[in-house]
This record gives structure tokens, sequence and C-alpha cells, in this order.
């Protein structure tokens, strides 16, 4: 990989659109160039003044009534023929199968797997760290206390970054178990929510492409980057949490200036 | 054929409503004004509504998103037929570069950072501005979060188009931000 290659893959990179080999390639590439890395930089700046200065427009209340509006007229006009095609026993049939869609969609999204074990651990991690109020061992926004902290603790050093400029503000850190071992657990706040991030040694695999999944309710995003696993759990919106995941990422790579 | 029509129009509801946000945001951003973008919101949702018993697929926000680009560009064709002749694609990206090339003659420094307090306003006017297929991959990317493959499938381009009107969309919005370059002026009329 040099810097040429890197400025054409860049914006694929950056979307996560890469394979996990060539990922792999441009951040080694990144590592070690100062102005490739620059130029990371500088597209995430970009990105970021792209988001704040587009709104997104949420679909006005009149609109939606209009809608409904339109849907129960349909509604209607179909319960009708339904009623003049059909006969009672039939109805509760189809009353049950509504009910039976609801339920055939949390089979969909509790489909077990590899993986999914590991999620379910976490996500259960996240909810008994709210509900046990008992979301740090170490209470602090300054990366550079929650760091050494894990120090002694484990037999690991997390890496760890504090993302308050894009929203995302360091709390604190305290120790969790998953997967059959210690973690490091940091928190985070965004808005009025919490963010747990779960880190620990990865296998096999340094670098991953991200993977994301939703169990009861809440959003797991999951990598692995320079040998670390990292699972970012919250009750935010997946497109939030992905963003939360992808700072952090660049944040290894190119920190931005203290 | 009557059997599943109000079971239908719960699953309608359920599976479909939910986006009807992004239908909006998506057809606010292509027309540019909250009237028409309600009406074709409303004229995408409906038609989703006639053609939901075909759908099978697992990503309605996808699957809707197609309906209203679909729909919305149907209507750029008999309103705003100028706006969609006129974005010959290298023409404005040529006019763009050259214009911020001739701001770019003073000599800057070239470790200049991005402004932090980068006039949003203006950022925003760019993005507006663009090219109504560059500003669909724009929206779609960065406001619907959507991997490239999905984007091809809702503009019915091939992927490598996708990626390239993204990195020509962002290259123009970089040199607006470091240069404060607008628009060129010869191609506005066409927008
Ligand atoms: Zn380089």
């Amino acid at each position: 990989m040099d810097c040429n290659e890197l400025n054409v893959t860049l914006n694929a990179y950056v979307d996560g659109e890469l394979d996990a080999l060539t990922t792999a390639r441009i951040e080694s590439h990144l590592q070690s160039c100062a102005s490739c890395q620059r130029r990371l930089r500088e597209q995430m700046d970009v990105r970021a003044a792209i988001k704040t200065a587009t709104p997104y427009f949420k679909a006005p209340a009149n609109l939606r009534n209009r809608i409904h509006a339109e849907l129960h007229k349909e509604a209607k006009t179909r319960w009708l023929d339904y009623l003049n095609t059909w006969r009672w026993p039939s109805m509760g049939a189809a009353l049950s199968s509504v009910v039976l869609f609801g339920a055939s969609l949390v089979l969909v999204l509790s489909m077990p797997s590899a993986d999914e074990l590991v999620a379910r651990e976490v996500v259960s991690g996240h909810v008994r760290s709210l509900m046990a109020e008992h979301l740090t061992d170490i209470r602090s926004t300054d990366q550079h206390t929650v760091k050494p902290w894990f120090i002694g603790q484990l037999d690991f050093s997390p890496p760890v970054h504090d993302l308050a400029t894009q929203g995302f503000a360091l709390a604190g850190g305290r120790l969790d178990y998953v997967n059959n071992r210690q973690v490091a657990a940091l928190v985070y706040h965004y808005r009025k929510h919490v963010i747990n991030l779960f880190i620990w040694p990865a296998g096999k695999e340094t670098t991953s492409n991200p993977n994301e999944r939703e169990w009861q309710g809440y959003a797991a995003y999951e990598w692995t980057q320079a040998g670390m696993q990292f699972w970012a759990v919250s009750d935010i919106n997946t497109t939030d949490l992905r963003q939360f995941a992808r700072l952090l990422r660049f944040s290894a790579i190119a920190p931005p200036p203290q | 054929m009557a059997k599943n029509n109000h079971n239908e129009l719960a699953r309608f509801e359920h599976c479909v409503l939910p986006h009807l946000d992004a239908a909006f945001n998506l057809a606010r951003w292509l027309v540019g004004n909250d009237h028409d973008a309600q009406d074709l919101a409303q004229e995408s949702c409906m038609r989703a509504l006639k053609y939901f018993a075909g759908f099978h697929g697992s990503d309605a926000r996808a699957w809707l998103l197609t309906i209203v680009r679909n729909t919305t560009f149907t209507w750029l064709r008999q309103h705003r037929m100028q706006e969609l002749t006129m974005t010959i694609e290298d023409d404005y990206f040529d006019a763009a570069a050259a214009s911020s090339e001739i701001v770019g003659l003073s000599p800057s420094n070239p470790e200049t950072q991005l402004s932090q307090q980068a006039d949003a306003d203006q950022l925003r006017q760019a993005i507006e501005q663009l090219p109504v297929e560059f500003r669909e991959v724009m929206v779609l990317r960065e406001l619907e979060d959507l991997p490239y493959k999905q984007i091809a499938a809702i503009t019915g381009v091939p992927v490598g188009t996708v990626m390239s009107r993204l990195a020509r969309a962002r290259k123009r919005l970089q040199q607006i931000l470091t240069s404060g370059a607008t628009a060129p002026e010869n191609t506005a009329h066409g927008l």
C-alpha cells in the first residue's frame, strides 16, 4: 500500500466498505505515514462538517396524519370487502396472524450464533451496569486518568479515547466479566443515554470489519482493531452507535490534536 | 385476495410506516421544499401500499426509499426537466474545480486546517446546489448511513458510480470548506 493507493481507497475505507485485508493494509500504512494521517483527519473533518450542515428532515405531523387517514380509509374499504367475502370464524385466525407476525420478528432478531452468545453477554453486562447502578469503578472524564487506572487491574491495557467534542463524553471505566474473562468496560454518555464499551484482547483475528446486532431493544456493535476486541452496547439507535464506533476507530489511528 | 387485505395493512403499518421520516427526508433533500416533499412522500407511501403484497424482502426502509426516489425523479422530470438535463456531472465539477483553483491562487498555508467554525449555512447551501444525482447519494450515505450496495440498488447505478459520486461530492465540499469558494456561477442557473 502506498500513498496513492490509499488516496484512492480512503473514501471507501472511512465508509467501512473495504474487506478486512485491505482495511488492515490501510491501517498499517496509516500508522507510519504522517501525510496520510493528515489526509484521514481532513476527511473526518469534512465529514463532521457535512453531518452538522445536513439536517435530517423529520416527517411533519400533518403528513403522518394524512397518511394514517388514507390507511384508515383503505382499511375500511378492505374490511367491508372482507366481511362480505368471508365467514366469521376466519376472523379470529386473521387477527391472530397479526400477533404471530409480531412474535416472529422477535424470533428472527434472536437467532442464535457463536457471536450471538457474546452479544447477549455484553447486552446483559450493559443492562446490569445500569440496574445495579454500578456503572463505574473509576469515575472520570479524563482519558489520562481512566487509562492508567486499568494498569494492575487487567493483564492488558485498553485504549481510552474521550470523544466529548464529538458528543460522546467519557464518564469513566470499570471491570466487568464477559466471554469467560475479565474485560475493561468504558462508559460514555451520549445525549441522555449510556454507552458501554467492552474491550479485551482479540483472538486470532487482529483486525476485522464491524458487525452489528440488535437484541432486546439494544444495539451492539462489534469490531477488532490492533489486536483488541471491542463491543459497544447502548439503547441509542444503530446509526449513532455506528458513528461512535467509527470515531473510536479513527481516534485510535489518527488522534485529534489535544 | 380479500383474505389477506387487512392483515396486510397491519403489516404495512408495522414495517413500512416507521420509515416515513426517511421517506420524507429523501424527498425533501431532492426537491428542496416541504410542500412538494410532503406530497411526494404521501404519494410514495400510497404507491408502496399498492405494491406491498409483492414485497417479501427484509429491508423495508431501502424498499420504501427506492419508491420515493423513483416517484421523485418522475416528478422532477415532469416539473423541473431543466434540473435533470442541466446537471452534466463533468461540466459542474470541472467548473467547480476551476473556480476553486482561482481562489487558491493566493498562496495559502498548506497546513491550513479545516476551520472548526466552517460556515454550516454555506456548506448546506453547497450541498443543496450539488447536482441531484450527487445529492441523493450524499443523503443516503450521510443521513441514512446505507452501504454502497444498497445505495446502488436504490439509485439504480453501479456501486463504482456511487463510490465516485460520493468521493467527488465530498471533495467539492472540502474545497468549499478550505477555500471559502461558492458554487460556480456559470452552472448555478441550472441547479
Ligand atoms: Zn501515505
